[in-house]
């Protein structure tokens, strides 16, 4: 088996977990197949950034050019190395970044991607694709061609803890090549401001979906809270409608929660959901559809309409406070 | 100045998603197909620049006639223009390379400034049609954008990162940009708009070619096999909520 790149997400001097699970899975799939694994680390002031990535080689660029990520150098490096190194595969992480890079890469190189990628599995020599695909409900499989694949990697699968290590691996050095001049600019990194909470901190919480379905039920959920002494939260369909502030939506875009309890009520349990609320200690879905992917991470469950449920819940549960 | 914004029908989450006889595949007879969100922020975003720049704005949709009540939609939105390529994907497994290259003739036909598509689309896994078509197209690309800006020749975009951090970023047009979501959430049109605009407007309808070879093959589609499944409750709504009440009690939390 030739070798298995992965691509080093970073922000602000930090690699990303998704990374880690990204140099899991490559160490897998070594493990089985053979072949040595590649990060590779794109960057400016890069150097304390390989320490820990388990890696049998680290290609890095470094360069100011490439000190925040936009789309056209960073497009153009990955170009050249994949094509002067031809790896068997290229893994990067299925995010904000990761998913422009392979994407265009694709294109540009006319090399087959899998999004959405939950897992690549080895098998007899040969390496099999698993895609998760329509919000967590379909999976679907196929082989991996005699070629450069490129994958971006969702998080659910592989542990970060397993891409990690502690023996600081060959670090190679390769030149810039030449590129044109950008077409995007990096003007400003915007950060959070204003929260009036921080939903990862808290012990227990409602989350709040598109099940909802209008402004005012939201009241009836927030006075589910208050009886719980809990705090809300959302979905993305419920904070692009404006009606929770942006601190307060979990997932891919937002944050990672780790509640003692979470009440998920008319969220359907897509993968950009899911991956954030997975340390949850208990998960309690309420959802109409039987088959809604979020009864597979949930200890208990209901099927009835969620107005419902929050009204009588209300009242359980001020009886069991007062007796 | 000009906006193409490609659209896509893709399987409804809420209905049940069948596979066909094959296990290779979606049936596509017994699947319920709405317009994929991510385009509905896209089209959104197209007719806020609109009313913000007087931009022209044309939705393209391939496929057959069923897209048409989401291009009439848009039309009801304000979209100038609507055009569909006429490809019959009941025969082909199409995939996001093929739609890609589909939107490409046709974008180089109308030569926009600005190329608004949804960021992706949960039935795809080739890669988002943005990014495949920027490339094919020779042009810039961001995804995961929340806002845009006309200012020139340029567009100031947002792209999102996780924990609700953004980057401010300017491109040169013309530019693909993949729509997560819009400026403000998409308007609603009632269905009398819709119907109104079916009278009033037209589908300019175009030839297509699917060209399947950047795709992957897929040789087994499922349901996921789970580990652990809820334990549903069962009862009458009172047993329902005293039971979580008490699951709640049990856990020390109340
Ligand atoms: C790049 C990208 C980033 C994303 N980031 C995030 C993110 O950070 N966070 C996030 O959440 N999503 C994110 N998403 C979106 C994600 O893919 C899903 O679209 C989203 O999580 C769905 O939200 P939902 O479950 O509320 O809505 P839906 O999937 O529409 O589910 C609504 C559910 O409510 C149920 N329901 C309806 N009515 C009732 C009722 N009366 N009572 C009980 N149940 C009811 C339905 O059965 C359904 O299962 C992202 C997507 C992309 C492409
Ligand atoms: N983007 C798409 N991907 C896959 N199938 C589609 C897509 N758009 C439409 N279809 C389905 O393909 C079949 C042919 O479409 P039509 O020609 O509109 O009847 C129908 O079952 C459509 O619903």
């Amino acid at each position: 088996m030739s070798e298995i790149f992965v691509y080093v997400e970073h922000f602000q001097g930090i690699v990303s977990d998704i990374t880690y699970m990204c140099l899991a899975q490559a160490q897998q799939i070594a493990k089985s197949n053979g072949g040595n694994v590649v990060a590779v680390l794109l960057g400016h002031n890069i150097e304390l950034l390989s320490k820990d990535l388990f890696a049998d080689e680290i290609i890095t660029v470094s360069h100011d050019s490439l000190a925040e990520f936009t789309y056209d150098p960073f497009a153009a490096v990955l170009a050249k190395i994949i094509q002067d190194k031809q790896p068997g595969l290229m893994i990067f992480g299925d995010t904000s970044i990761g998913s422009d890079l392979a994407g265009g890469l694709s294109a540009r190189l006319h090399l087959p991607l899998v999004s959405f990628c939950k897992e690549i599995k080895a098998e007899e020599g040969k390496l099999r694709f698993v895609a998760q695909i329509c919000g967590g409900k379909i999976f679907a499989e196929g082989d991996l061609k005699e070629c450069t694949s490129l994958v971006t990697l969702s998080p659910g699968k592989f542990k970060a803890k397993d891409g990690k290590t502690t023996t600081t691996p060959k670090v190679s050095a390769y030149s810039l090549p030449a590129f044109e001049k950008s077409r995007i600019t990096l003007k400003e990194i915007i950060l959070p401001s204003g929260e009036d909470l921080d939903i990862s901190k808290e012990e227990i919480l409602i989350g709040i979906g598109r099940g909802i379905e209008n402004e005012d039920n939201v009241s009836l959920a927030k006075e589910l809270a208050d009886a719980l002494g809990g705090e809300l939260c959302a979905s993305r369909p419920v904070i692009d409608q404006g009606w929770l502030s942006t601190s307060r939506l979990v997932g891919k875009s937002g944050k990672t929660i780790k509640p003692k309890l979470y009440l998920a009520l008319g969220i359907s349990g897509a993968p950009e959901h899911v991956e954030s609320i997975e340390e949850s200690e208990m998960i309690i879905a309420v959802n109409t559809d039987p088959e809604a992917p979020i009864f597979n991470i949930a200890r208990y469950g209901t099927t009835e309409n969620l107005l419902d449920i929050s009204k009588e819940l209300i009242r359980s549960i001020q009886k069991v406070k007062g007796g | 100045m000009k906006i193409v914004i490609p659209i896509q029908l893709v399987p409804d989450r809420v209905e049940e998603i069948v596979i066909n006889k094959e296990k290779d595949g979606f049936d596509l007879e017994e699947i319920a197909w709405i317009l994929n969100e991510f385009d509905d922020h896209a089209v959104e975003q197209g007719i806020i620049l609109k009313e913000k720049t007087g931009v022209e704005v044309v939705v393209v949709a391939a496929g057959g006639e069923k897209s048409d009540e989401a291009l009439f939609t848009a039309a009801a939105k304000g979209a100038d223009r609507l055009i569909r390529v006429n490809v019959d994907f009941s025969t082909e497994k199409v995939n996001n390379h093929a739609l890609a290259k589909i939107f490409q003739t046709i974008i180089m036909e109308e030569k926009p400034d600005l190329i608004l598509t949804g960021v992706s689309n949960h039935n795809g896994f080739d890669g988002a049609i943005g990014a495949l078509l920027a490339e094919y197209l020779g042009m810039p690309y961001i995804g995961y954008i929340s806002g845009v800006d006309i200012e020139g020749m340029s567009a100031l975009v947002l792209k999102d990162y996780p924990g609700g951090i953004k980057a401010k970023m300017e491109v040169a047009l013309p530019a693909v940009l993949g729509i997560s979501s819009s400026e403000k959430p998409p308007r609603y049109v009632p269905i009398s708009k819709v119907r109104q605009a079916m009278k009033t407007g037209s589908v300019q309808e175009k030839d297509g070619d699917i060209d399947l070879a950047g795709g992957l093959i897929i040789d087994r589609m499922y349901e996921p096999e789970v580990s652990g499944r809820a334990e549903i409750l069962s009862g009458s709504l009172k047993d329902i909520a005293d039971r979580i009440a008490e699951i709640v009690k049990s856990q020390g939390l109340i």
